[in-house]
């Protein structure tokens, strides 16, 4: 009990003090790609110029408050205009730009240059999570969702926070140092954005088209970035996190994906009982729907249908199937047969219809979501 | 010219006067009652919107969710943005046009009374229809002030009422434009040529044409948005063939504009505070206009610097980033003519002098995170991140609202026929100053370290700067309370010293020279001549 107490209190104090420590980053972050170094850089001259700018005109500002008040009794003079002065400062800012402009264009040019790349990751957007798919190079056929993993006690309080508390996901994109990664934006939804800072990516993921950027990371590390794009409610909980591994480290990765994929193949003939399919809905739920939906099934009032009692999870399967599969146009109800495989869905529809105060018996077979399909 | 006959209302002293009480107001075509409709509307609206910031910044005292839920305190921050645009900031240079363009031209009225009137009456409609949202199953819309589809074809029945309350307010704006423009071209006094009007007046015009340009453009996006939600088209459907980022195109064609109509008033009150302070005319006049005319011109073609990282093709981002840095030219302009206009004159820091010059430091630190912005790679760290919201509140609040301000403590003496309480004015102005940049510079850090903007929780390495800007901000909410009273003695309860015809012994427009204070409630029967 006082080991327990002890310990806790030593993670709130180490959570705080390592809270003390971050809690104010003055720049840009350190930057890990050749792009984000640019624009580290390209910030340090504006700010200078910016700098040499701001001393001038204040300079003169203040100097002037200072010495030609009236209270000191300074007569004011009658001049008000001149036009070769007035020439010279729009010219001399025009000539700034021209010089700052050239820099920013080169590195333009390098920052769209998305050509040839070693490995490219298409990433996904869905209200309110990630998804990645390893389209070609090294880990092809890879495909999984991340979502925030910081536990729900830490948002409401309940929990001291953890150092990377809403900046934690349970599968990051892992790549490989030094190699070029492209990855590929698009969304199931609405528009989200994909932010890399230490990276010096950040690029819309719309729906309905596919967008790219890229990075060559050239440290290994764990870096993160958030969604950029609000995207509704769960905007600021779905964030990303990229594992940049040594090449021999990323093999062993993705073989162990390869592993992991073909260990979770289900069998689609498969005849579920209601407890077993019912314990993997409730996993399911968890995952997908619960931002919404609460899991206590009642929704938010007004914005999300409660489901518990809910004439859909009691009414004809038939309906309850197409909601689940193909979404409701309209509202964030996304459509989850492009996102879950068959038998999850079968298991979540399944737990709707069994769990809280829904009592329809009803068992539904991974074969029928199949057929639904068609 | 009648006499003033001393009241607590100032300007009901007419043989044929307004109607008493509340049908005065209601049925008023007086551009000065007008005027204090829109100015007291406006401030309703900037506590109302105030209110809403507070909630905002209140939960993000502390990094957990303390006090809404996600979905709520989305609704905050788009209802802030709405309310504070469309409800507080347009309608107040609105309310200062009404007063003063007629006054500063010689006019004894606006163009179109009637118009006047319903332009105003219209407003507290859509701000009924806005507010009332909160209250509608699903509240408020929670798609952010700049309604990106397809999210806000995503939400309930508050985003119909945020586009019926837009339409409303779009009428309104497009109408007073409409009046303000006959005005100033058609009832300017004898000898009164464009090329000798305040600047202020100058400015309004502009203002007025960017209004009619692009207030329709803004109906066409909503109006598309609604049939998008209620009536199976897909203009911002991909799946049915449309296109997501043309909505943000649109309206950002519409969003770039309106940026500068939310400025350029303010340009045009500075102008008029900083010479009469300063006791010394304003340098460089016809470079000022030609400068208000070309950043007016420019708004019309940079409006894709708000999409950087929609994925535009290159030849698009250099266009529009050397389009945008092109802006900095006149600008620059601007600053440079009011630090000459000050330059050797006889300066004195009554409050109005003091939001000037407030404005002058502030509005130029906005310029220069707008610099930083425009350059694209540089707007790819920050887009979307609270460098960004500091950068639009340095020039909206610090621009925009202290220009206000200035206008305000200026004017009023002219307005009421008695000076504002000057000790109350400068606290007003040192707390506002101050507190603002408590609130705002710190996320000038948050944006650079990442913090993406319209976030309930954050992640714990932001905690140390937005625990300052919440003290900022409450802060500043408070110092508004004071501006609510220093303006409530002058006005309503009359109290503050007489002011004369020309209290300001810098200011030398026509509503200074040629009229008492408080000015008569019809002004300018006769044409004034000028020399």
């Amino acid at each position: 009990m006082t080991n327990r107490v002890v310990n806790a209190t030593g993670a709130a104090l180490l959570a705080l003090s390592g809270a003390a420590e971050a809690a104010y980053q003055w720049n840009l972050p350190t930057p890990v790609t050749r792009v984000a170094g640019e624009i580290y850089n390209l910030h340090l001259i504006m700010m200078g110029i910016i700098l040499v700018i701001f001393v001038g005109v204040f300079g003169v500002m203040f100097y002037s408050i200072y010495a030609h008040r009236k209270s000191v009794g300074h007569q004011a003079e009658n001049f008000h205009e001149n036009i070769t002065v007035e020439i010279i400062w729009a010219i001399i800012p025009f000539l700034i730009l021209i010089a700052v402009a050239w820099p920013a264009t080169k590195s333009i040019l390098n920052l769209k240059d998305t050509a040839s790349p070693d490995i490219t990751i298409k990433a996904t957007g869905y209200q309110w999570k990630w998804g990645y798919d390893y389209l070609k190079g090294e880990g092809e056929g890879i495909s999984f969702l991340s979502n925030l993993s910081t536990p729900q006690d830490q948002i409401t309080g309940n929990a001291p926070k953890g150092e990377h508390y809403l900046l934690e996901v349970d599968n990051p994109m892992v790549v490989p140092v030094g190699k070029k990664v492209r990855v590929l934006l698009t969304s199931n939804d609405v528009i989200h954005a994909w932010m890399v800072p230490a990276f010096g990516v950040k690029q819309d993921a719309i729906p309905g088209f596919v967008r790219d950027s890229w990075f060559r990371a050239d440290k290994v590390g764990i870096y993160r970035g958030q969604c950029a794009e609000l995207c509704g409610k769960d905007h600021g909980f779905m964030p990303i996190v990229v594992e940049v591994l040594p090449a021999e480290k990323y093999t062993a990765w993705v073989g162990e994906q390869r592993k992991k994929i073909a260990a979770a193949a289900d069998d689609p003939n498969r005849k579920w009982n209601l407890a077993d399919l019912k314990a993997r809905g409730e996993k399911v739920y968890a995952a997908n729907c619960v931002a919404c939906h609460q899991a206590n099934g009642q929704g938010v009032k007004g914005t999300f249908p409660a489901l518990d009692g809910s004439r859909l999870a009691n009414g004809p399967r038939g309906r309850h199937i197409e909601i689940v599969l193909n979404g409701k146009r309209g509202t964030a109800m996304a459509a989850f047969g492009k996102q879950l495989s068959d038998t999850d869905i079968a298991a979540v529809i399944t737990f709707t219809r069994n769990n809280w105060g829904n009592r329809t018996g009803e068992v539904i077979q991974p074969s029928e979501i199949r057929s639904a399909r068609k | 010219m009648s006499a003033v006959i001393d009241s607590g209302h100032a300007h009901d002293e007419q043989a044929h006067g307004p109607y008493g009480g509340i049908m005065r107001w209601v049925t008023t075509t007086n551009h000065k009652d007008i005027g204090t409709l829109y100015l007291w509307f406006s401030f309703t609206m900037f506590l109302v919107g105030g209110v809403l910031a507070l909630a905002i910044r209140a939960e993000l005292f502390r990094p957990g969710l303390q006090f809404w839920h996600p979905e709520f305190f989305n609704q905050l921050t788009t209802m802030h943005g709405l309310i504070m645009v469309f409800g507080a900031i347009m309608p107040a240079f609105v309310g200062f046009a009404n007063w003063q363009v007629p006054m500063m031209i010689g006019a004894p009225d606006m163009a179109f009374a009637r118009l006047n009137n319903w332009s105003f009456w219209m407003l507290p409609v859509a701000a009924t229809l806005l507010v009332g949202s909160f209250f509608v199953p699903g509240g408020a819309t929670a798609a952010g002030w700049t309604i990106y589809a397809p999210l806000s074809t995503q939400m309930g029945p508050g985003m119909d009422l945020a586009i019926f309350a837009l339409h409303i307010m779009g009428a309104s704006s497009i109408m007073g434009s409409i009046n303000i423009i006959t005005t100033i071209l058609n009832m300017r006094a004898p000898g009164m040529t464009l090329i000798r009007m305040p600047l202020f007046v100058w400015t309004w015009l502009i203002t007025a044409y960017l209004l009619i340009a692009v207030m329709p453009v803004l109906a066409g996006a909503i109006t598309m948005l609604l049939t998008d939600r209620h009536f199976g088209t897909s203009f911002f459907n991909a799946a049915g063939g449309g296109d997501p980022v043309m909505f943000q195109h649109i309206f950002w064609f519409f969003g770039h504009p309106e940026v500068y109509i939310m400025i350029l008033p303010g340009f045009g009150i500075i102008s008029q505070v900083i010479p009469a302070f300063s006791r010394k005319p304003l340098f460089g006049y016809s470079s000022m206009v030609y400068a208000t005319a070309s950043i007016a011109v420019l708004s019309f073609i940079v409006w894709a610097h708000h999409m950087f990282t929609v994925g535009m093709p290159t030849a698009g981002i250099l266009f529009f980033m050397y389009a945008t840095v092109l802006i900095a030219v006149p600008t620059g302009v601007k600053v440079f003519n009011w630090l000459t206009t000050m330059w050797r004159g006889s300066m004195s820091f009554e409050t109005p002098m003091l939001f000037a010059v407030g404005f002058i430091f502030v509005f130029t630190m906005g310029g220069f995170t707008g610099l930083i912005l425009a350059i694209m790679p540089i707007d790819i760290q920050l887009q979307d991140t609270y460098y960004v919201v500091a950068h639009f509140h340095y020039v909206l609040v610090a621009g925009s609202l202290f220009s206000l301000f200035a206008g305000f403590y200026f004017w009023v003496p002219k307005w009421t026929g008695r000076m504002y309480d000057e000790k109350l004015g400068k606290w007003h102005f040192w707390l506002s100053m101050i507190f603002f940049n408590v609130t705002f510079f710190p996320m000038h850090f948050l944006g650079l370290a990442g913090m993406p903007r319209r976030i309930p929780d954050y992640a714990l390495q932001f905690a140390g700067f937005n625990e300052i800007a919440s003290i900022g901000a409450f802060g500043f909410g408070l110092s508004q309370i004071l501006f609510l009273w220093i303006a409530l003695k002058v006005t309503v309860l009359g109290q503050g010293e007489r002011a004369g015809q020309r209290p300001w012994d810098g200011a030398d427009t026509l509503e200074w020279t040629h009229l008492p204070s408080p000015a008569p409630y019809h002004s300018f029967h006769e044409q004034p001549v000028l020399g």
